[in-house]
């Protein structure tokens, strides 16, 4: 797939609202099939992106193509996608029924026809009994599902999804993205889903482009994105992650308080300001300090908590002074270990496990 | 961060759909009305109102014959014959745009049988002059005999300037109208506004009983023209009143009458804005002041005044603007008073004066459009505190208070019933004071002057073509408005031109057709005089109540509809169709209501443009009550009350079959 040519070609957008520049210079491929979230904080520009993809809020300078096709200064009517918004828009005079039959109609289609598309539909959906309903008759989960329904009644080839799961409480959120992603690689339908929610993001996309100050931050699998993240952003906003000072030493070492580091790969000169940063679950506790594997250090836990299904610990050492870290502990090594709060022990930060990004304020 | 000087270029331009280009093309469409129906009639009031006219006697050139027909005597400018004579002093040449000047005066022994002859001629490009109805310009000379000459007049020359301002300035008798008016507004805005107040208080805040009934007996004034309290004030009050001496000795005709008939016919408006205010006040405010043992009193003037501020502000711009803005009332109770709207008729309908009509009507404008300005600023104010505001206050039950709010409310009550109930009973007699005794023949207006059931007739008419007609254009408009996509300068454009008949008083929107319509240079001139021009005027006066409650109804639904419905490449008529209109159902049924009754009720607009076929039943009322035909004026106005009861009678039901028809898809149903 990664071969062939992309669905969806989005190449350097821009869009500003007055003086402000919403969308600043993105580009962007999505391949046919593909499941692509908008990840970013509030207000960074992903609604922004979706409506210039839907021809809803046309963009202020760039090429949107769909299918081999230009479509950048087309209006939505003339574009081929179906759309799900975070209120669902359902007309609330209409029945379900009718309001999945939206679409269908003026298109040449026969009443049995349309009645037969749409009783599929209400079973794709699994709502097969609720067709005479009106919309306010419904659950917000169910009302998602027809409006759902209704943007993939035409078969359109692109799906998009602005914030579609996030009025819903959390458990029916949780079952609904597995419904939503099960559809889809059913249809095999691209879609784009807009979200800030970083889980919902990491369960479904196949792929995540990670947004910030209308920018794009990084584009990449889940996967990639959670252990390589680009920027100190991206690592920040998805997962968690400690953040420790430091400046960088000879053949690519970073000081943090007196104790050097060994790192991974980097490009960093000697005596820039950097930040190292690793997740908190890639810290490994060793029983005692014996055979001193590299980075390790002597560290008390100032703060357990019991999370469940494993033990989250705050720890203090002397070589970061002033910068705690945030490490899981599981059971298993609580238990065996007889971790409590003020018991000091060595813990060690695997090389492979750090990230070093630019201090901030320096690009 | 980057700016928007780093976007490249060229800025994508949008491809219009099939949609856009049908959507522009109706709110072009709209927006046309609105600058014929109201734009280019105030621009042709007030280029009017600096317009004077002068009979400029340099432009002619008269030669006299010998009885012989002999031209002997040399050629004169009419200038010089009058420097001569002086005949026409400064004012008799200053006139208005129809102004003709004979000119036999100029010669002392002028007779139509002389055989003298004339030749008379224009000696600049400017002149006019009608010989024989005929009108003449250019230079060149033609002869006249004495016969001729008789009837040979001079048209005026036109002027731009602010002459007709310093002429209106410097007559007491004119100009004296701004204080009464302005006095008078004051003084029913502040007794309006406090008997609405606390009726509305007694409403919100106490548990008396009845309050359903209270309600609808505080809406009854809507539903008469404004002019109908002054004739209730005669039959009370007046030279034969039945209670008349409880005036002490004072004349009902003039600001007393003025100040009660405005209290009753503008009590429903205020009612209406300080029960909404009360309503949104928060409950939670009264609970921590109970909770903190605060007095009723302490209460009233911590928590229920501030809350209600703006309605009062609001209430307040509104009253002064109905009141310094009505036509009717004062016009049948005013006597010798004047105020500024009976002015405009004066000068207009009494001296045939335009010019000075249309600086009165300017005059008028200005309290009118900054009581409105003010008013704009304090509801959006207002709004900002409503969604801010939710939990619902419910008055607990204390006897005493209760008891005394009923009482209040009983008595405003019989005032406003009173008023009705009076014209009714004037409307009955056969002939106060004489013969009590009950008869229909006050009905038959076919009997009097003022156009008889015809007119009745008309007003019907004229009332449901507004509905109809206003309903749509007014929805059409609303919708474009809020709910189309690009364009922005130009929906802006169209929002503020929504707003503005709000602030344009009756009688200056009336005027202001005159100018317009009447000129025979314009294309629409055909539609003066006829049932047309009274459905325009009278929508485009109550346009802009009606395009807020269309706007208000169609903010509420969800801004993405109409994405959901072009993503699917459905036209927008569709949605609509089937989903825009029948989900504001309640708001269409409330405008063609408002524009129904308004129609039925309304004076000071078309007063100035009905014509012989198009009288109209409000208008009758007037007419008839001028010509001392005062039963039959109140049986007129009776008449519109029953109509207007009709109809919100048949709204009511129809809204309940709606809302219980939509039970099923509307939330709170
Ligand atoms: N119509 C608009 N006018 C002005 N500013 C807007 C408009 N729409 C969005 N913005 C601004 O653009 C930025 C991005 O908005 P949006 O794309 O909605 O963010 P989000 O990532 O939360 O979906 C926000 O700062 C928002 O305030
Ligand atoms: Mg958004």
């Amino acid at each position: 797939m990664t071969q062939s040519r992309p669905y969806l070609r989005i190449d350097n957008l821009w869009k500003n609202f007055g003086d402000f520049v919403a969308l600043q210079d993105i580009s962007l491929s999505i391949d046919e099939g593909e499941f692509i979230c908008f990840l970013g904080p509030s207000g960074c520009g992903k609604t922004t992106l979706l409506r210039a993809i839907a021809g809803l809020d046309l963009q202020t300078s760039g090429r949107v193509e769909q299918a081999g096709q230009n479509i950048s200064t087309l209006p939505p009517s003339e574009r081929d996608f179906g759309i799900v918004f975070q209120s669902y828009a359902l007309f609330p005079n209409l029945t379900i029924t009718r309001n999945i039959a939206y679409g269908l109609e003026n298109e040449g289609r026969s009443k049995p026809a349309i009645a037969a598309r749409v009783t599929e539909l209400l079973e794709l959906v699994g709502l097969p009994d609720q067709g005479d309903k009106y919309p306010a008759q419904l659950s917000g989960g169910q009302q998602q599902r027809i409006a759902l329904a209704r943007a993939i009644a035409t078969d359109p080839g692109l799906l998009l999804l602005d914030e579609p799961l996030s009025a819903l409480d959390a458990k029916v959120r949780v079952f609904l993205r597995h419904e939503v992603k099960e559809l889809q690689r059913k249809l095999g339908i691209t879609t784009v889903m807009v979200t800030h929610d970083q889980e919902e993001a990491l369960s479904m996309a196949d792929r995540i482009v990670v947004m910030n100050h209308g920018t794009i931050e990084q584009v990449g699998t889940p996967l990639e994105i959670y252990r390589d993240p680009a920027s100190l952003f991206v690592a920040d906003f998805i997962g968690e992650m400690n953040q420790i000072t430091g400046r960088v030493g000879t053949r690519g070492t970073v000081t943090i308080g007196g104790r050097t580091l060994t790192c991974a790969h980097h490009e960093f000169t000697k005596g820039t300001d950097v930040i190292v940063a690793i997740r908190p679950e890639n810290i490994v506790p060793h029983e005692d300090a014996g055979g001193k594997p590299v980075n390790s250090f002597e560290v008390s836990i100032t703060e357990m908590e019991f999370l469940g299904t494993y033990w989250r610990a705050q720890l203090k050492g002397a070589s970061h002074v002033d910068q705690p870290l945030t490490t899981n502990f599981s059971i298993n090594a609580v238990r065996r270990m007889g971790l409590k709060t003020g018991r000091s022990l060595t813990i060690e930060l695997p090389p492979e496990s750090l990230r070093v990004f630019p201090a901030q304020g320096q690009s | 961060m980057a700016s928007v000087a780093d976007i490249p270029r060229p800025f994508v331009k949008p491809k219009l759909g099939r949609d856009d280009w049908t959507q522009r093309a109706f709110m072009g469409v709209i927006a046309l009305y609105l600058v014929v129906a109201l734009a280019l009639p105030l621009y042709a009031m007030l280029s009017k109102s600096f317009s004077t006219y002068r009979f400029d006697l340099t432009g002619y050139e008269v030669q006299v014959s010998t009885p012989e027909g002999v031209f002997e005597a040399p050629a004169q400018s009419l200038e010089a014959l009058n420097a001569e004579q002086e005949v026409f002093d400064a004012p008799a040449l200053s006139t208005g745009s129809g102004g003709r000047l004979g000119l036999t005066k100029l010669f002392p022994d002028f007779s139509f049988r002389s055989p003298v002859m004339y030749r008379f001629r224009n000696t600049s490009d400017t002149s006019v002059y009608l010989a024989n109805s005929e009108r003449h310009k250019g230079q060149e000379w033609a002869s006249y005999t004495s016969n001729e000459f008789r009837r040979l007049v001079i048209r005026p020359q036109k002027d731009i300037g602010f002459s007709n301002f310093k002429t209106y300035f410097s007559t007491p008798a004119l100009f004296r109208s701004i204080q009464n008016s302005m006095l008078i507004a004051a003084i029913s805005t502040v007794i309006t506004v406090t008997l609405a107040f606390w009726f509305a208080y007694a409403l919100a805040r106490s548990c008396m009983r009845f309050k359903g009934l209270f309600r609808a007996v505080a809406m009854l004034p809507i539903l008469v023209p404004s002019l109908l309290p002054g004739i209730a004030l005669i039959y009370l009050f007046g030279n034969q009143g039945m209670l008349r001496e409880f005036l002490l000795g004072n004349s009902i005709y003039g600001p007393i009458g003025i100040v009660i008939g405005s209290v009753f016919f503008t009590f429903p408006h205020a009612m209406i804005i300080i029960s909404t205010a009360l309503s949104i006040s928060d409950a939670r405010l009264y609970e921590a002041a109970v909770s903190l043992k605060a007095s009723r009193w302490k209460t009233f003037w911590t928590v229920t005044i501030p809350g209600a501020r703006y309605g009062l502000f609001s209430a307040s711009f509104v009253v002064f603007n109905l009141v310094i803005t009505d036509f009717g009332l004062p016009k049948v109770i005013g006597g010798q008073f004047n105020m500024l709207a009976v002015d405009i008729y004066k000068q207009v309908i009494g001296q045939q004066n335009f010019e000075m009509g249309a600086v009165v009507s300017v005059v008028l404008l200005v309290p009118a459009i900054l009581a409105f300005g003010i008013d704009r600023q304090v509801q959006k104010k207002q709004v900002a505190l409503l969604s801010a505001r939710s939990v619902v206050f419910e008055p607990k039950v204390n006897r005493l208070f209760d008891r005394i709010f009923l009482g209040y409310a009983t008595l405003v009550s019989i005032f406003l019933v009173g008023i009705i109930a009076v014209c009714q009973y004037a409307a009955l007699i056969k002939f106060w004071p004489y013969n009590l005794s009950l008869s229909l023949k006050n009905y038959n207006f076919d009997l009097m002057d003022g156009g008889g059931w015809g007119a009745y007739q008309n007003s019907l008419i004229l009332a449901i073509l507004t509905a109809i007609i206003g309903t749509v254009v007014v929805f059409l408009g609303a919708y474009m408005v809020e709910k189309t996509k690009g364009f922005e300068k130009g929906r802006a454009m169209f929002q503020m031109l929504a707003m503005l008949p709000m602030a344009v008083p009756g009688m200056v929107l009336g005027l202001a057709y005159i100018f317009f319509f009447n000129n025979p240079a314009n294309p629409l001139n055909f539609i003066y005089g006829t049932m047309i021009i009274l459905v325009v005027s009278t929508v485009t006066h109550f346009y802009t109540v009606s395009h807020l409650t269309a706007v208000t109804a169609l903010k509420q639904m969800d801004v993405e509809f109409e994405s959901v419905s072009s993503s699917l490449k459905q036209p927008f008529y569709k949605l609509f169709r089937q989903v825009t209109v029948p989900v504001s159902m309640p708001a269409i049924l409330n405008i063609s209501i408002y524009l129904f009754v308004n129609a039925m009720t309304t004076v000071s607009a078309v007063v100035f443009l009905y014509s012989t076929d198009t009288k109209l039943a409000s208008v009758a009322v007037l007419n008839m009550d001028d010509a001392g035909d005062i039963a039959p004026a109140a049986a007129m106005g009776m008449m519109i009350f029953y109509t207007n009861a009709a109809a919100r009678v048949i709204h009511a039901l129809a809204s309940q079959r709606i809302l219980r028809r939509s039970e099923a898809w509307r939330k709170s149903g």
